[in-house]
């Protein structure tokens, strides 16, 4: 700051004309090459799957149209509902616990509890880790033979039963378990550093006119937190369709394929199966969902702030 | 906040306590397991139980995964591919948080028409599963030249992690008054001068988050890694699957846990060692939109 | 300058190995999911072969999923006009590639080395596009083989069964001795391991040729599919519950340690036999799946080998498919992975009984017309149709309430949609 205001201002005027033009430019300079990159790598290739998708592709690329027919097909496909379906399951419950149990442990962690920063880090670190070995460990320890099934029968409680991963009406909410588990531990970062930016002053209000603590979380401090619920649901929500990883190191879509989940069923099928028309026509409709659920969202959000 | 909400009775006390002590537990029993299997003999871990320590602990997993387990026709272990990753997560890192920092500038301080269209476009971006974008991403990529080079996969990384920088970046500075910007202005400051003068200084704490959260991504992506790296140049991810999906012989659990916790220290240091600044950085306005 | 170090490093290789000869040194990059036991040093053999003859291997390994990984990645670098020199291809998929104009024609070393004579039709049929070979055998697995542990069945007093009734009786009586009569892992290719088997019996090779070659509606949508599905149940019936997710190694491992008496696999199984020391014949029995006596399923591996355009590569490539079916790799590889060499003029000795009970049924098959292709492991029809039924049946597997009636008109429906 000093250096500016020291800076002659004749030599900034001097050059003005071309120097105005440049910095006019210049934001829309910066900003063009993620543009460029993004709207083909993002845009273009969507685009490209969606002209796939009325294509009989099958083992590479062809561009032989045929109008709705593989949309036609999913729609028949047993499969692809029971991974529609799980989609909503698993994204649902793994959002709302998410929150629930991100803003209660930060809550709890906000009341001047000793050792913060170690509890912090080991409600933090399942994040560091990726979804393979999250996966890989889960699985091991849901094995009813290997697992905490066999744990308990060898301390003595032989009535234990806990087998929801082979279980093909169950299993899906193990998969649950195991990313709640992961990504929890960051929402409640994320709502933690919320709390702490919270002003006092308006909750030392409240204490005097007589609200008890609950009353003053629930409709004080939590609604003003809106922007990190915000934040928050971006996050998971990013987590929710990307657990691809997850689901193939723990059950790969089984028992069956009751654990399918739509990016597993692209996956399989335009890469294993050779049905690419098919596969994207899928990824087309998980986008369009995408789309529907979060751009209305996303506008909401935003322009709330705007007018802040 | 915390000095406003006073110490409370005893029993209430007792009880957060318990559910952040049972909480922890829960959270480190994974890692727990992880560990203490990578420290047995196979013979224990088969007989034994899961949480039971080791009878005769050993390092024979560790030595193994690091350095004689096969993945492929080559028995070096995972050290070569851990290098790797650092070739590809440190450039890719560096790269797509540079760009998000000029982008959440440009686009909190900057704004022209339509940039908040593009912003949530970048932001719609995010949630494209990415097993959609492989095989054109793998055309482009042979047609600049770049396909199974290091190159390409830092690229790849790039493009699809700037969505996630830029707006860490973009709600950061946000936050920072307007006011401060046009008097540089009106002093003269320029696009760059601002941003090295003023903004800088100040994002530190965005900094930590942006580099932490991309490093985690790009170590642990594996996807990408098998798909754009060319045999001698795979990322360890690959590596450790390779590893895992034995198709034959007796499994080596210690073996596969100590690899597997190879693969995941560097983001689990960073996050020890580095989860203050992170929490410091979500603190100082990342959140608050 | 990265080809140029290659090259260097392939001639010093070549320069240790062979210092007298002025060989100009290819390179060979292979995809194969060959990563773990027997199946890596068979690998790695290879690769000592190939330097042996002075040229580079590119190890370019990618596992799990039988496969699934690799072909993805093999997908993109075709598109991005980058194949590797060779990849682990299999079955129908081969003719696929070829089609889409990947591959190189090998008739050069083919004619050379008298293929057409040393390996047995059917199979070279699938390893040639329009009359040209494109790809080279490795190995012939049988996939339908029953596994037993003897002592379990002499333990329950039961004999090893030889027809699906047999079966039965002989699970039902090991089941009230308290062993798990079938030991099996719920993954899909499993589920149509077993069903494969099961369907060979109830059908036989001709109509099991119909329904899942030339996916003859008459057969697929019939009463007696619905029968080798109620049938299917029935063995299905006699697995653990905790099957779902397991591997297949890990279900011969409870065959190993007597927890089960019996699994129905292919004979990669007898890699973890070997690898806790066990003996066929005596630790271990061999025999062909209940009802399925004299018949074959035949698995085959392969590398499918893509065009190229460096010469030295090519000479590479060549080179590689010739050692592949060369007596000395066949050997030792088939030994390695409990298959069998395709080659049919091998001398069997070395082998283990198994082994030479499997290339005694190889032939006698191949002449009375009991030789099929497996569908569960892609010889028989495309990845598609395989897919379809495989979701099928799989799904029938985890129905609590199975109904063999629905889930025939299901398995019509989904191989038309598919056609």
């Amino acid at each position: 700051m000093e250096h500016i205001q020291r800076r002659p201002a004749g030599v900034a005027r001097a050059s003005s004309g071309l120097m105005d033009g440049l910095q006019r430019w210049l934001p829309k300079l910066v900003v063009a090459p993620t543009f460029v990159l993004v709207g083909i790598g993002i845009y273009g290739y969507m685009l490209w799957t969606g002209v796939l998708s009325f294509t009989s592709s099958s083992f590479l690329p062809s561009y032989d149209f045929i109008g709705l027919g593989q949309y036609a097909k999913l729609m028949e496909s047993e499969r692809w509902l029971v991974a529609s379906k799980n989609l909503a399951i698993f994204g649902g419950l793994f959002i709302v616990s998410c929150l629930l149990i991100g803003v209660a442990l930060a809550i709890f962690l906000d009341q001047r509890i000793r050792q913060e920063g170690a509890i912090r880090t080991i409600y933090l670190y399942p994040m560091a880790l990726s979804m393979i070995v999250t996966g890989t460990v889960w699985r091991w320890i849901l094995n009813p033979r290997l697992g905490l099934e066999k744990l308990m029968h060898d301390w003595g409680w032989t009535s234990f039963s806990f087998d929801w991963l082979v279980d093909s009406d169950l299993a899906i909410y193990t998969i649950v378990m195991a990313a709640v588990w992961q990504a929890s531990g960051f929402v409640m970062a994320l709502f933690l550093a919320g709390l702490r930016g919270v002003d006092s002053s308006i909750i030392r209000a409240a204490r005097v006119d007589g609200a008890s603590l609950p009353v003053i979380y629930c409709r004080i401090i939590l609604p003003s937190l809106r922007p990190v619920f915000f934040s928050s649901v971006m996050v998971l929500a990013h987590i929710a369709i990307k657990s691809f990883d997850l689901v193939m190191a723990m059950t790969a879509g089984g028992p069956g394929y009751s654990t399918d989940l739509p990016a597993v069923f692209m996956y399989s099928h335009t890469f294993t199966r050779g049905q690419m028309g098919l596969g994207s026509a899928s990824a087309m409709l998980m986008l369009g969902a995408i789309l529907a659920l979060l751009v209305p969202y996303l506008y909401s959000e935003l322009r709330e702030k705007r007018h802040d | 906040m915390t000095d406003v909400v006073r110490t409370g009775f005893r029993p209430s006390r007792i009880a957060i306590y318990g559910v952040l002590l049972l909480a922890c537990l829960v959270y480190l029993i994974p890692l727990i397991i992880m560990l203490i299997t990578s420290f047995k003999t196979p013979l224990d871990i088969r007989t034994g139980n899961l949480l039971a320590l080791p009878t005769d602990w050993t390092v024979v997993g560790w030595t193994k995964a690091w350095s004689e387990a096969c993945t492929g026709v080559q028995c070096n272990g995972v050290s070569g591919y851990f290098w790797n990753s650092f070739k590809m997560t440190v450039p890719a890192v560096l790269i797509s948080t540079l760009l998000g920092a000029f982008n959440g500038y440009v686009l909190s301080k900057w704004k022209f028409k339509g940039s908040d269209l593009l912003f949530g476009m970048l932001l719609f971006g995010c949630f494209v599963p990415f097993q959609v974008v492989l095989l054109p991403m793998a055309a482009t990529l042979g047609k600049l030249g770049l396909a199974n080079t290091t190159t390409g996969l830092v690229l790849v990384h790039v493009i699809y992690g700037v969505a996630f920088t830029t707006l860490f970046f973009r709600n950061y500075y946000v936050a920072i008054p307007d006011a401060l910007i046009k008097a540089a202005r009106l002093d003269g400051a320029g696009f760059f001068t601002i941003f090295f003068r003023i903004l800088l200084p100040l994002s530190t704490p965005i900094f930590m988050v942006s580099l932490i959260w991309q490093f985690t991504q790009i170590w642990n992506d594996f996807l990408f890694g098998v798909v754009f790296a060319s045999g001698d140049s795979q990322p360890i991810t690959v590596a450790l699957n390779n590893l895992v999906n034995t198709s034959t012989g007796v499994k080596e659990y210690n073996v596969d846990m100590a690899a597997a916790m190879i693969a995941a220290l560097p983001t689990l240091v960073v996050y020890i060692v580095a989860g203050k600044y992170f929490i410091r950085g979500l603190t100082a306005g990342s959140v608050k939109g | 300058m990265k080809q140029c170090k290659r090259h260097l490093t392939a001639l010093a290789v070549s320069a240790i190995l062979l210092p007298a000869s002025a060989v100009k040194a290819g390179e060979v990059e292979v995809l194969h999911w060959w990563t773990a036991g027997g199946e890596a040093r068979a690998a790695a053999a290879l690769k000592e072969m190939m330097e042996k003859q002075g040229h580079s291997w590119k190890d370019f390994a990618v596992a799990g999923g039988g496969g699934e990984a690799a072909m993805t990645v093999l997908k993109t670098r075709a598109v991005s006009g980058n194949p590797p020199a060779a990849a682990q291809i299999k079955g129908l998929d081969i003719r696929e590639w070829a089609e889409l104009g990947f591959l190189t024609n090998l008739d050069s070393v083919a004619d050379s080395e008298n293929w057409d004579r040393l390996i047995p039709p059917m199979i070279s049929d699938v390893m040639k596009y329009e009359g040209e070979y494109v790809a080279v055998p490795v190995n012939v697995h049988r996939v339908n083989w029953l596994w037993v542990n003897p002592e379990v069945m002499e333990d329950a007093g039961v004999e090893i069964p030889a027809t699906l009734e047999e079966f039965f009786e002989v699970a039902d009586t090991l089941k009230a001795e308290g062993y798990i009569p079938l030991a099996h892992g719920g993954q899909p290719w499993q589920d149509a391991t077993v069903f494969d088997a099961v369907a060979l019996a109830e059908l036989g090779p001709d109509d099991y040729r119909k329904a899942f070659v030339d996916h003859d509606m008459d057969v697929i949508n019939s009463e007696k599919m619905e029968t080798v599905f109620s049938q299917f149940a029935r063995v299905m019936s006699y697995v653990d519950e905790d099957a779902a997710g397991r591997d297949w190694n890990t279900a011969t491992g409870m065959v190993i340690r007597g927890e089960a008496a019996m699994q129905i696999m292919g004979d990669w199984a007898k890699g973890e036999f070997s690898a806790a020391d066990l003996t066929p014949g005596e630790d271990y029995l061999c025999a062909p799946a209940p009802g399925t006596e004299g018949q074959f399923t035949f698995n085959v591996d392969s590398f499918a080998m893509f065009s190229l355009t460096e010469e030295d590569d090519i000479k590479a490539q060549k080179d590689l498919a010739r050692t592949i079916l060369e007596p000395e790799f066949q050997t030792l590889f088939n030994q390695n992975k409990g298959s069998i060499p395709v080659r049919t003029d091998m001398d069997m000795g070395d082998f283990d009984t198994c082994a030479q009970a499997s290339m005694e049924t190889f032939r006698s098959s191949a002449e009375d017309g009991g030789l099929v292709p497996s569908f569960s492991h892609g010889l028989a029809t495309t990845s598609y149709i395989q897919g379809q039924i495989f979701d099928v049946v799989t799904n029938f597997v985890n129905d609590r309430n199975p109904d063999p009636a629905k889930t025939t008109d299901q398995l019509a429906a989904a191989i038309q949609s598919a056609l």
